[in-house]
């Protein structure tokens, strides 16, 4: 096994009174995808603001390359490598796609930005005859499309993605699944994934983490998750219809 | 000046109707510059940290008395006394950002504005112990020039504020077109969370926007037409924040094309209405504008671009 690339212990985040995340401590090894799952609200978009730097962690360490990182401006976060995709692709409406793609790389000073613009286009065709249209007239999924590849502008060790599949037609996961996956091979970005669509995540994944009400509730290989009963009826939606069409009171599962 | 023109100009009346009309654009050109480059540095500030900076004509105030220090008081010559009175406002404009506005963030918008309005007390102050409250006359290369075509006169003062307007106009185009830095302001505006993302210094950025607006301000005092300077002439950026609504708050062209409206109705109401009205025009114009099309001349057009 790879040596850890992230760890988080025992992060504690609050929005003001609310205490959003209550004590998370997971790993990111080098190379991995490593899978967040959870219902809305557990905290999975809190977990990767604080590894990011935008919400500053009460209590906890975040780790990064052997480096406490938390609570540090999101700028030197991703000067260091990570890069993060905002959840609803947060691109610069008004700015050129070219011009979103150079802002990704505005920390570089090196001249192979043009040489990974053209990277990029690679990975995403369909972004290249929108280079000089401002990022607005761009459909979501080329949105979502430029965010990752605005990222990638940076050379991040790390990336984080925030529900990359949010409001994508089922191709389009699978596509964007498709480019993580590759991203992760060809060039060796280990990734956290945050996500919803709880099959994606599991089928790309390697190791997976399930999140719920701000706590880590479960975590196993993407492979024993996707058997594990539990998961399968609560987010993959697959369950024995009882003998009645009706689950019995005792079956119920919560992990409050 | 405006009281003597009309004078000027009631001596015309018969055949000269024309010539006055001509006399009042240029007049009104000339001092809606100075409002457009004070709106452009509201304008900046706004779009990017989301605050209204209402000590940008006591910022303009400050520049020009700076500039009346090294020209006047030390004898250097004008461009480098401009020059040099340039590179103190935007460290004057960085360092306002880093000590009084940076603790602001996240605070609530009328503590901000409280903020910004003692800010502009504060200057006017300072300004009247360090250089007195007497008007003072700045040491202009220009001077009190005027050319004569046919019967219209140009001067030179009104020549200097438009070039330098055109010029300022240009420069920060080409500034926000083509620059990394120019190009990430407007990152840091349009969504200043995925700018962080990606690596953007952001409160450095806005640092940068301060001194920018702070630089604009002081070329608006220094270029201000009549040259004559007190510690309220800063007063003037009330008229400019409402050609900065007017032009719609988040455009750069809508601000000078604000400020050129307001000083043309406050040239032409002063002529042509009763008395006091010239001062009163920008209100009217700004409260007219405010029922007929709220966001303001430019918003619809490019609504966040800076």
């Amino acid at each position: 096994m790879t040596s850890s690339l992230l760890a988080l212990r025992n992060i504690e985040t609050y929005y003001g009174p609310i205490m959003a995340i209550r004590g998370v401590s997971m790993t990111v090894r080098e190379g991995q995808i490593v899978s967040l799952l959870g219902a809305n609200g557990a905290g999975k978009t809190t977990v990767l603001k604080t590894i990011s730097g935008a919400m500053e962690p009460q209590k906890g360490v975040v780790e990064y390359q052997g480096e406490a990182i938390q609570a540090r401006d999101p700028d030197w976060v991703a000067r260091r490598g990570i890069g993060h995709v905002p959840e609803g692709r947060e691109v610069f409406p008004f700015l050129t796609v070219e011009e979103n793609l150079r802002m990704g790389a505005y920390s570089r000073r090196d001249g192979e930005i043009d040489a990974d613009i053209e990277q990029v286009y690679g990975y995403f065709p369909v972004l290249k005859g929108f280079g000089r249209q401002p990022a607005q007239v761009l459909s979501g999924g080329q949105q979502q499309m430029l965010a990752i590849g605005r990222a990638l502008m940076l050379r991040p060790d790390l990336m984080l993605l925030d529900e990359p599949s949010l409001g994508l037609s089922p191709r389009l996961v699978h596509e964007i699944a498709e480019i993580i996956v590759r991203l992760n091979q060809e060039r060796n970005v280990t990734m956290l994934l945050v996500e919803q669509n709880a099959k994606m995540a599991l089928d790309i994944g390697d190791y997976g983490y399930v999140m719920e009400n701000g706590r880590i509730v479960m975590e196993d290989t993407c492979e024993r998750l996707r058997n594990a009963p539990d998961i399968q009826e609560f987010y993959l939606g697959m369950k024995d219809e009882g003998v009645r069409g009706r689950r019995r009171w005792k079956q119920r599962k919560t992990w409050r | 000046m405006l009281g003597k023109k009309r004078v000027e100009c009631g001596a015309f009346r018969r055949q000269g109707h024309f010539v006055e009309v001509i006399q009042l654009l240029i007049s009104g050109v000339s001092q809606g510059c100075v409002y457009g480059l004070i709106a452009l540095g509201f304008v900046l500030i706004y779009k990017a940290t989301e605050m209204v900076n209402f000590a940008q004509g006591d910022i303009m105030m400050i520049g020009a008395f700076i500039a009346f220090t090294f020209i006047n008081l030390l004898g250097w010559p004008f461009v480098w006394g401009f020059l040099a009175a340039l590179a103190v406002m935007a460290l004057l404009g960085a360092v306002t950002e880093r000590l009084l506005l940076r603790p602001m963030i996240g605070e609530p918008h009328f503590a901000v504005l409280m903020l910004t309005i003692g800010l502009g007390f504060v200057l006017r102050t300072v300004a009247g112990e360090r250089w007195g409250s007497e008007p003072k006359t700045l040491d202009l290369p220009w001077g009190s020039a005027v050319w004569r075509f046919g019967e219209v006169t140009v001067g030179g003062d009104d020549l200097a504020v438009v070039g330098g307007t055109l010029a300022l106009c240009a420069l920060l185009y080409l500034f926000f077109r083509f620059t990394r830095l120019g190009i990430a302001m407007q990152a840091a505006s349009q969504n200043q969370l995925a700018a962080f993302y990606v690596g953007i210094p952001v409160k450095r950025v806005f640092g940068l926007v301060w001194a920018l607006a702070a630089v604009l301000a002081a070329c608006a005092g220094v270029l201000a037409p009549g040259g004559v300077i007190d510690p309220n002439i800063g007063f003037i950026g009330i008229k400019a924040f409402a050609a900065a609504i007017v032009g719609g708050l988040g455009s750069l062209p809508g601000a000078i094309l604000g400020g050129l409206l307001v000083g043309l109705s406050e040239q032409f109401a002063g002529r042509y209405l009763w008395p006091g009205f010239s001062d009163v025009s920008a209100y009217v114009l700004l409260l007219a504008m405010l029922m007929i099309r709220p966001e303001g001349l430019f918003a619809a057009m490019q609504q966040k671009k800076v």
